[in-house]
């Protein structure tokens, strides 16, 4: 298999891939070929693939360059994974400042995206929290930028989908834990209005909010689901709690196309909703399986079959009612191609240095949908139409369809970014959307 | 520990050295550039190791391993470990009609690796403790038309390690010979990459397991061990008709 295709395996394309091994390499020089820096190829649809151009691979630029275990500062190059970090500073009481659903993810990458996590109401995106980068254009030039040098470049970069240079490390800070737990609870919801009620209430006292949403079931069930939250455990006794192994799944093979359909998956939806009977439940649990539940299987994405999968990623604003998500979700019900992973989820007001940057105030919404062709994509331009619109956006990590005129609607600033844009560098994804 | 490492920029030595490193490793790391060996400090350190000393050298020029051995000891003091890790693929095609190209691999897969054992065995069997660790690789198992001379100087390589571990095993210093099958690393990054190839991790992983069970020879990942007995089973009237 390919394994330099984008997570959702939709589009593929083909490229050449080159490494790119150590901080101090120069660029290759490549004519006429565009080049583009990639990581773990976790972005779900074209923004990490260069169709017919050169990827860089950043998976050898794995090492580690300072941790001050007093400050919690990190400098470390950028094909460090999410999941190293964690392995070198949960031991020594530091955690991730901001996480995305899965650890399998570079800090390249996470920098490029400015990905969110369940605590984006109280620390914003994770480019917030990026102190200062190397950035490596093709001219050669080497920048570190930080929001007091160069400052244009950094906010360019931070969201920026790897299209301003290669960022060959990073320094970030990291917040600190007492232990390795969380205290969760988790709520059921039968409606979108008690989604919202219980998200308002939970943000204040609550560090990580998430809900599971059932995108399938219609009529009394619609827009049910569960709510988890969560803080850092700070009780002393579980300093010194045994750490749960943790037995790792592959799915070995692709699934055939059939094994998912509407039966499977409205029954799964069904047991999901129906496996907690309680309406509340409290439960302190390790913070791996509450961060990232999928991670447990590796390569899920065969689940969905060589077709592979397409997700959708919206925010869309909630002031002045919550009509647009309605009937967003009403729309992705009655087409009956929703799957098992949904997601929902308020965005805060805190803002990011990105000038890409994705999330903005307003509820989020995610979910896969398995590839099967022209009926798939057109409900998902029928989407883009519904959350352009409504004033929303739509996450490029996740995308592989918006229309270009939306993409200047959902980014207003997208001229002033394509500024910043290396000349040697593009991708399948900008190279559609920047028309 | 006090481990040696030669051709410490490899991916696959990176990978165990990190794990050596969380135990709290005390390393002397020699290699061609002074950039990365200080990149591949950086990282141990942070991942806990004691104290890390590089030495920037070529190390096919055997005039200098003495001298190279001898500073490394006076610097982090006798080596409990040595993990030899670099080595060379050359372009087979090339080295069929060249014998330059096929001179340049078995001298630095081989030959330099044979000077390095050879004062290495000299200061571990006066001490009666260590242990060597080396990579050849599955290819010098079996001479294939794709990649003989590369397998050459391999096998040549495994053929000296199992008699140095005869001698040595007398003197209380252990052996290892390390047989990686494909690996996904810059050595290979011209190979397309077939469902048997493994990250540098796994090997990592590997041989700071062998090196802890002080096994004598290690097949990484361990799949390769039947492969490989297969490989060698087919008779030669056979094996020479196939295309391997």
């Amino acid at each position: 298999m390919d394994d330099y295709q984008s997570w959702g395996r939709y589009p593929q394309v083909t490229q050449s891939v080159l490494g790119f091994n150590w901080r101090g390499d120069k660029l290759p020089t490549l004519s006429g070929k565009s080049i583009l820096a990639q990581g773990f190829c976790r972005s779900y649809g074209d923004s990490c693939l260069n169709e017919n151009n050169v990827v860089l691979s950043t998976r050898a630029l794995d090492r580690m360059i300072a941790f001050d275990p007093a400050s919690g500062v990190l400098r470390c190059e950028s094909g460090v994974s999410l999941e190293q970090i964690l392995n070198l500073a949960v031991p020594q009481g530091w955690f991730l400042p901001v996480t995305p659903g899965t650890k399998f993810v570079s800090v390249g990458g996470a920098i490029a995206n400015d990905v969110h996590g369940k605590n984006h109401h109280r620390a914003g995106t994770f480019g917030r929290h990026v102190r200062a980068f190397e950035l490596l254009r093709s001219d050669g030039s080497r920048r570190v930028c930080s929001e007091r040098s160069d400052g244009g470049l950094y906010a360019a970069t931070i969201g920026g989908l790897g299209l301003t240079g290669v960022i060959t490390w990073a320094e970030i800070q990291l917040r600190p834990i007492l232990n390795p737990f969380i205290e969760m609870e988790s709520i059921k919801f039968r409606s979108l209005e008690e989604f919202f009620q219980i998200s308002a209430d939970s943000d204040r006292n609550f560090e990580y909010t998430v809900a599971w949403l059932d995108c399938v079931s219609s009529g009394s069930a619609f827009g049910r689901g569960i709510f988890m939250r969560g803080n850092h455990s700070r009780s002393e006794n579980d300093k010194t709690r045994k750490i749960p192994g943790r037995q790792k799944l592959v799915v070995p093979l692709d699934f055939p196309a059939w094994a998912l359909n509407r039966l499977s998956v409205k029954a799964f939806n069904t047991l999901y909703y129906g496996k907690q009977v309680a309406r509340e439940k409290k439960s302190s649990v390790y913070y791996d399986p509450f961060f990232y539940p999928l991670d447990a299987v590796l390569q899920w994405n065969r689940i969905y079959g060589k077709n592979g999968l397409v997700q959708f990623q919206c925010v869309v604003p909630v002031q002045g009612g919550h009509q647009a998500i309605r009937e967003i979700l009403a729309t992705i019900v009655a087409s009956g191609q929703a799957s098992f992973l949904a997601v929902l989820k308020e965005f805060g007001a805190i803002s990011s240095p990105g000038i890409l940057s994705f999330p903005r105030p307003g509820v989020t919404l995610c979910l896969d949908f398995a590839m099967r062709g022209e009926r798939t994509l057109a409900l998902l331009q029928r989407l883009d139409q519904m959350v352009a619109q409504a004033g929303g956006a739509m996450y490029p990590a996740k995308d592989a369809l918006m229309r270009a005129e939306n993409f200047k609607s959902y980014y207003p600033r997208w001229a002033e970014f394509a500024e910043y844009v290396d000349s040697q560098i593009s991708s399948s994804f900008w190279r559609r959307v920047s028309r | 520990m006090k481990i040696a490492v030669f051709g410490a920029t490899s991916a696959i030595a990176q990978a165990a050295c990190r794990i050596w490193a969380g135990r709290g490793a005390e390393f002397l790391l020699a290699g061609r550039s002074a950039d990365r060996l200080e990149a591949v400090k950086g990282d141990l350190t942070v991942h806990g190791a004691q104290t890390v000393v590089v030495c920037c050298c070529d190390l096919s020029d055997t005039s200098r391993h003495a001298e190279i051995i001898e500073q490394g000891e006076r610097a982090i003091g006798p080596f409990d470990l040595v993990l030899i890790a670099y080595g060379t693929l050359p372009d087979q095609a090339l080295a069929e009609t060249d014998f330059l190209q096929a001179q340049n691999a078995i001298n630095t897969n081989f030959l330099s690796v044979v000077s390095l054992l050879t004062e290495l065995a000299k200061r571990m069997e006066t001490r009666h403790s260590g242990t060597l660790a080396v990579i050849s690789s599955v290819a010098g198992d079996r001479g294939r038309q794709s990649n003989y001379v590369y397998g050459a100087a391999k096998g040549g390589l495994s053929i000296y390690l199992a008699g140095l571990r005869n001698r040595l095993f007398h003197k209380g210093v252990k052996v290892l010979t390390i047989k990686p099958g494909f690996v996904d690393t810059p050595m290979t990054a011209a190979i397309k990459k077939g469902p048997l190839f493994v990250k540098p991790a796994v090997l990592g992983a590997g041989i700071v397991r062998a090196v802890d069970r002080g096994s004598d020879v290690a097949y990484l990942p361990w799949f390769w061990m039947p492969i490989m007995w297969i490989i060698r089973s087919i008779p030669e009237g056979v094996f020479k008709r196939m295309r391997l």
